[in-house]
C-alpha cells in the first residue's frame, strides 16, 4: 500500500478508479456537466467520462465559469468522485464547496505536486481519506 | 503540512458564527477557504463588486442564488450585474422559450432580488460611479478585470462564479495576487518602437496589440513600452478585452497612459523585465490572422459592441451609417448597456441607427445570446474578443476589421477593406 499526503483544498472521502488526464481540462466548456463526457475538441482525452472517477489532472484551464461547471456536474451525479490536481485551483474548490452546501454531495479537491503527482497518477484505483491522505495498492 | 493562519477580525468571526444568517456564514466560509487556497493570511475590505454569477450556466447557478436569497444574504457593497444570458428587453416572439432562457431570466430576477444594481453590462466602467485608484474591488468578467486593474487602477483578482458573490456579501476578499503591491508589477515589456505611428492611431491596432500581448504574456503582467497619453478609453477597452481573451491577462500597464505606469521603472517596481517582447508588423499580421477565419466576401451579420459599445463608439459609428441603409439580408447588431443606449438615444443616435436598419441589443452579449444563435455564415466584427470566441460559440466564420470597414460592409453586404489600413499587415 502506498500512501501520499496531499494539500487539501476541499476535504472529504472518496474511493474510485482513477482517470488520469494528460492535459489541463476546462470545467467550463471542456466537458458536458449533464453526462461528464469531455467534449473539448483539443483535449487528448475527448470522449472519456469523468463521472464517478477520481480525476488526476495537471491543472484546470482557468475560467470564471469553472465553479458552475463543477457544481452542475456534481448536482447531476455526473461529476468526479474526487479531483487531485498538480496545481490547485481556487475555482474548482469553490464548485465543490457550493455543491456540498446546496446538495450535500462531497467531492474532495486535493493538490499533489512533484514526484508525488507522478506516483498518484500511476494508480488505477485509490482511496482518499478525510484530511488528504491518498492510499492505493502498489 | 502547516498552512499560514488566516487572521480574521471580529466582524468576519461574527459572520462565521452565523450572526448574519446561514447564507452569509457560508459566504464567509467560502472566502476563508479561498484565502487558504490562495495562500492569503489576511482579508481585505472591498468597496464594489461586479457580479458574474448572474450569467446562467445551469441549475446550480439558480440554486445558489436562491440559497443566498432565502438564507438572508444581502450585499455589503454596491454590486452591479454583468450581462445576462438573455436580453430582458430584446425579446423575439420567434425565440422558443427554452429551459435555458427560462433559467436565465429566473437567475437575473434572483440577483435583482438580492439587491444588485441591474446594469446588465460587461463594461460597467462606462457607467458613472467608477471605483477609484487603489480601491479594492471584486470583479469576475475578464475584460472588466483587465480594465479596472489597468486603466482605473482599482485592484481585483479574477473572481470566479460564486466567490464573487461571497466576497460581495461579506465585503471581504483574500489579500493576495493583484490586491497586493508586488502582485501588480509588470514582468514582461512589449517594445512597440518599430510600429509606425500612423498605425498606432488606428482602432485596429489596439485589438491586434491586445491579442498579441495575450498570446505571449499568458497570465503574467505585461507592460506596453509606450502609449500616447491621449489614448482613449475605447482603445484601452480593446487592449483589455483582447489580452484577457487571448491569454488570460488580468492586469497590464501602458507606459505613459495607465495610472500605475508613469514610466517603465515604476511599472516594473524598479526591477528589470523578465523578458522583452518585440512587437513587429509581422506579429500584428499574425494576430490579424488569428482573428480572421474567413476570406472576404458576402456577410450575414456585423457584430459590434464586445465589450459593450460605448457612448464614444456610438458617436464614431453614427456619421458612418446615418442616412444610409444596411443591406437587405444583413444584420447589423450593436450590443450595449441600457445606460449607454439611453445616452445615445437622447442624442437621436438610436433612432438614426434603427432607421438605417441596425439592431441595438442590451443586457447580453451577442456571442452567447440565443437571439443570435442560428446565425450562420460570414460575420464581420470590429472586436478582437468577439472574433476570438464566436467561431467556437456560434459556429460562424469571422472577419475582423475596423469600425469604418464594418460600417461600409454593413451597407454594401460584402466585406469592404480600407485600402490604406492594412499595409504591412496582410
Amino acid at each position: 500500500m502506498i500512501e501520499v499526503k496531499a494539500r487539501v483544498l476541499f476535504d472529504g472521502p472518496a474511493m474510485a478508479d482513477v482517470l488520469r488526464l494528460n492535459a489541463p481540462l476546462s470545467f467550463w466548456g471542456g466537458f458536458d456537466p449533464a453526462t461528464g463526457i469531455i467534449i473539448d475538441n483539443n483535449h487528448p482525452q475527448k470522449g472519456q467520462c469523468i463521472k464517478a472517477r477520481v480525476l488526476v489532472m495537471p491543472a484546470t484551464r482557468g475560467s470564471g465559469g469553472t465553479p458552475g461547471g463543477v457544481a452542475e456536474a456534481i448536482r447531476n451525479g455526473s461529476g468526479p468522485a474526487g479531483v487531485i490536481m498538480g496545481e490547485g485551483d481556487v475555482n474548482v474548490m469553490v464548485g465543490a464547496a457550493v455543491a456540498q452546501q446546496l446538495y450535500g454531495l462531497t467531492c474532495p479537491i486535493l493538490e499533489v505536486t512533484g514526484n508525488d503527482y507522478e506516483t498518484v497518477a500511476a494508480a488505477r484505483r485509490l482511496r482518499i481519506q478525510e484530511g488528504g491522505t491518498i492510499e492505493f495498492a502498489d | 503540512m502547516t498552512e499560514p493562519r488566516l487572521q480574521l477580525n471580529d466582524e468576519c468571526r461574527a459572520m462565521l458564527a452565523g450572526e448574519r444568517g446561514p447564507a452569509t456564514k457560508f459566504a464567509m466560509e467560502l472566502v476563508q477557504r479561498a484565502a487558504h487556497v490562495m495562500g492569503a493570511t489576511q482579508l481585505v475590505p472591498v468597496t464594489f463588486a461586479h457580479i458574474d454569477a448572474c450569467f446562467y450556466a445551469g441549475q446550480a447557478h439558480v440554486d445558489f442564488a436562491r440559497f443566498m436569497l432565502e438564507g438572508g444574504a444581502r450585499f455589503a457593497v454596491p454590486a452591479w450585474t454583468n450581462n445576462g444570458l438573455v436580453s430582458l428587453v430584446n425579446t423575439d416572439a420567434r425565440d422558443p422559450e427554452t429551459e435555458m432562457a427560462r433559467g436565465a431570466k429566473e437567475l437575473m430576477q434572483l440577483y435583482a432580488d438580492l439587491g444588485c444594481r441591474t446594469v446588465w453590462t460587461c463594461a460597467p466602467y462606462q457607467l458613472p460611479g467608477r471605483p477609484k485608484l487603489g480601491d479594492h474591488i471584486v470583479v469576475g468578467e475578464s475584460n472588466a478585470v483587465s480594465f479596472y486593474n489597468a486603466v482605473v487602477g482599482a485592484r481585483t483578482n479574477k473572481y470566479g462564479d460564486y466567490l464573487d458573490v461571497a466576497c460581495a456579501v461579506t465585503g471581504y476578499a483574500p489579500f493576495a495576487g493583484l490586491h497586493t503591491d508586488e502582485g501588480r508589477k509588470a514582468t514582461i515589456l512589449f517594445d512597440t518602437s518599430s510600429i509606425p505611428d500612423e498605425l498606432k492611431r488606428q482602432d485596429i491596432y489596439f485589438h491586434l496589440l491586445g491579442t498579441l500581448i495575450g498570446e505571449r504574456a499568458g497570465h503574467a503582467v505585461p507592460a506596453i513600452d509606450s502609449l500616447d497619453p491621449a489614448t482613449g478609453e475605447d482603445a484601452l477597452k480593446a487592449i483589455s478585452a483582447a489580452a484577457a481573451a487571448a491569454g488570460g491577462v488580468e492586469h497590464w500597464h501602458g507606459i505613459g497612459r495607465t495610472p500605475e505606469a508613469p514610466d517603465i521603472a515604476t511599472a516594473f517596481g524598479g526591477k528589470q523585465p523578465h523578458r522583452v517582447e518585440t512587437v513587429t508588423l509581422d506579429g500584428l499580421a499574425h494576430a490579424r490572422r488569428e482573428l480572421t477565419s474567413a476570406s472576404d466576401g458576402p456577410v450575414t451579420m456585423i457584430a459590434l459592441g464586445t465589450p459593450h459599445f460605448s457612448f464614444t463608439e456610438f458617436a464614431a459609428l453614427v456619421p458612418l451609417i446615418e442616412g444610409r441603409k444596411v443591406k437587405d439580408g444583413v444584420k447589423l447588431s450593436i450590443s450595449t448597456s441600457r445606460h449607454v443606449r439611453d445616452l445615445a438615444a437622447a442624442k437621436g443616435w438610436i433612432d438614426a441607427l434603427e432607421a438605417a436598419g441596425a439592431e441595438i441589443v442590451v443586457d447580453t452579449c451577442s456571442y452567447f445570446s440565443p437571439a443570435i444563435r442560428g446565425c450562420k455564415g460570414r460575420v464581420m466584427t470590429n472586436a478582437a474578443k468577439w472574433a476570438w470566441y464566436a467561431p467556437g460559440q456560434l459556429g460562424v466564420e469571422v472577419c475582423f476589421g475596423s469600425l469604418r470597414e464594418c460600417a461600409e460592409t454593413a451597407v454594401m453586404g460584402d466585406v469592404w477593406r480600407d485600402p490604406q489600413l492594412w499595409r504591412g499587415l496582410a
